[in-house]
């Protein structure tokens, strides 16, 4: 193992915010995905799509 | 250019008549010069010191806080579609505008100074330099905040999202006044070098602030 | 692959969906091996160990900075060409700016602490950063303030590019303004002065961190066009549901 010397808590606090924020970033990437996608299939269920895939008259 | 010099007296009659509330910035100057005492105690000696800091942000605080009113109005009662229509280029109009602002709204701030001097222990010379940093300096507020209130007015939004946008901004020019206005007084370096760069700031607001201003208007109003 | 078709919001997202796995690993190879080097890394002969705290406080400042880049090319293309994509863009990497903003400041900070003594000075560098932060938490408000995302969009481009014109003068603003009170500062990030054993470990972060921006980027925008097609489609569903109004 490395030695950090005497100030070892600093540079371990320091990588571990880079590391928290980081982790949160992905996290929050990865559910923000989630849930358009889990939005996007509930209004298709609904039968609402775009208009430019199906030719007009989807309307339910 | 007649356009132009009847829209900037219509500002001022505005701003001056009654409910135009341009003077009181000054109040709220003199309100925030007088605060200050009762937050770090009646040190003279301190106060002189910390003078052309306080008189720096009170005129800060007081020119962002009456900029709500640049755009606000003409864009309730539709002037703003107006002006934003006719043949005079919307930069222009903008500029005008910010200048018969800083008529109403500025000039009192600096003809104040002098008096709030007194009142922070500054003698006559140093009430001079701050007086001349800050008739150099509040164009540059007022043309920067332009910006701001352009945004504001556009997305309905006023207040704090506003002074949130702008102060970030105007950084520079409260540096480079209070380094000149204390330059003057006991200041490590002498009043040119940063009274010359508070000049340039001013300079480059005058260009930066209508064109900013002028484009958020096109894009919002539409 | 032209920019043309790039622009397509559709085929954008396909690409995006084929290229983020590719992007994914390759962060991780390069974040994995420039966080092993940085560990081998020699201790610096006056800052001892603590000059690790470099190797993510120096890709984090210049991502800060990067960011705001990106956002002001994105504002162009928003001005200019109206484009939808680059308002995508540039509210999707907003966030990410202000973030790596923080961590530049709060590595500093730990990094200031045994150099200073203290955990904030008024340094020159760490005071640019400090304002940065601010800027970009007031560009995130102003998109959040307004519902509509292209009106939004253009007023944050504004935004962007009146805060790119100042940042220089800000970032020399403070420079003058700490030569004025106090003698330069400790951090001595970057320069010619670094050794390669350094420099080295200290690239292959940066361009990890980069990718990393990347690759978030655009799984962000991914998200956001989700999003809008989303408000699009509840609009078309209300409208629908409401046949009187069109």
């Amino acid at each position: 193992m490395i030695s950090l010397g005497p100030y070892a808590g600093f540079i371990v606090s320091s990588y571990a915010v880079v590391a928290v924020v980081v982790a949160l970033l992905i996290f929050w990437v990865m559910l923000d995905y989630r849930r358009q996608k889990a939005r996007l299939r509930d209004l298709e269920r609904a039968g609402v799509t775009r208009r430019s895939r199906s030719g007009g008259s989807e309307a339910p | 250019m007649t356009a132009l010099i009847a829209l900037i007296r219509r500002e001022l009659r505005i701003a001056l008549r009654v409910g135009g509330g341009a003077l009181i910035g000054v109040l709220f100057f003199l309100a925030v010069v007088v605060l200050m005492p009762f937050a770090i105690g009646p040190d003279l000696q301190l106060l002189q010191r910390l003078g052309p800091a306080v008189l720096w942000l009170g005129a800060l605080l007081a020119s962002l806080l009456t900029l709500d009113r640049l755009f606000m109005a003409d864009h309730d009662d539709g002037s703003l579609d107006l002006i934003a229509m006719s043949r005079t280029p919307l930069e222009l109009a903008c500029a005008a505008k910010a200048l018969a602002h800083w008529l109403a709204a500025g000039v009192p701030l600096v003809l104040a100074t002098p008096v709030l001097g007194l009142l922070l222990n500054l003698d006559a010379a140093a009430s001079a330099a701050i007086a001349a940093t800050l008739l150099v300096g509040t164009p540059a507020l007022t043309f920067t905040g332009m910006i701001g209130a352009a945004l504001a007015v556009t997305l309905h939004r006023g207040g704090l999202l506003m002074a949130v946008l702008v102060l970030p901004l105007s950084i520079p020019i409260l540096i480079f006044g209070v380094a000149a206005a204390s330059a003057a007084i006991t200041g490590p370096v002498a009043f040119g070098t940063p009274f010359q760069i508070l000049c340039g700031l001013s300079l480059a607001s005058l260009v930066i602030g209508p064109f900013a201003a002028a484009a958020s208007l096109r894009q919002g109003l539409d | 692959m032209t920019l043309l078709n790039l622009a397509n919001p559709t085929r954008f997202l396909t690409l995006a969906q084929r290229l983020l796995p590719w992007l994914a690993a390759l962060t991780a190879i390069l974040l994995v091996t420039g966080l092993t080097l940085a560990a081998m890394a020699p201790d610096d002969y006056q800052q001892g160990a603590t000059v690790k705290i470099m190797f993510v406080h120096v890709p984090s400042a210049w991502l800060s900075m990067f960011v705001w880049g990106v956002m002001s090319l994105s504002a162009f293309g928003t001005l200019v060409w109206r484009h939808p994509l680059a308002d995508v863009a540039a509210k999707a990497a907003a966030p990410f700016g202000a973030a790596f903003t923080f961590l530049a400041l709060v590595t500093g900070s730990l990094w200031g602490r045994p150099m200073w003594g203290t955990y904030w000075e008024w340094d020159a560098r760490l005071t640019s950063m400090l304002i940065l932060f601010l800027m970009y938490l007031g560009l995130i408000a102003l998109w959040r303030a307004v519902e509509d995302p292209s009106r939004a969009a253009r007023a944050c481009a504004i935004f962007t590019l009146v805060g790119a014109i100042n940042l220089p003068i800000i970032k020399f603003s403070v420079d003058w303004w700490n030569t004025l009170h106090q003698p330069a500062s400790v951090i001595r990030s970057g320069g010619p002065t670094l050794d390669k054993s350094f420099l080295i470990p200290l690239l292959v972060m940066a361009i990890g961190f980069s990718l990393m921006f990347v690759t978030l980027h655009l799984a962000a925008m991914r998200n956001e066009i989700l999003r809008r097609r989303i408000r699009s489609l509840q609009l078309l569903q209300a409208s629908q549901q409401q046949p009187g109004v069109a």
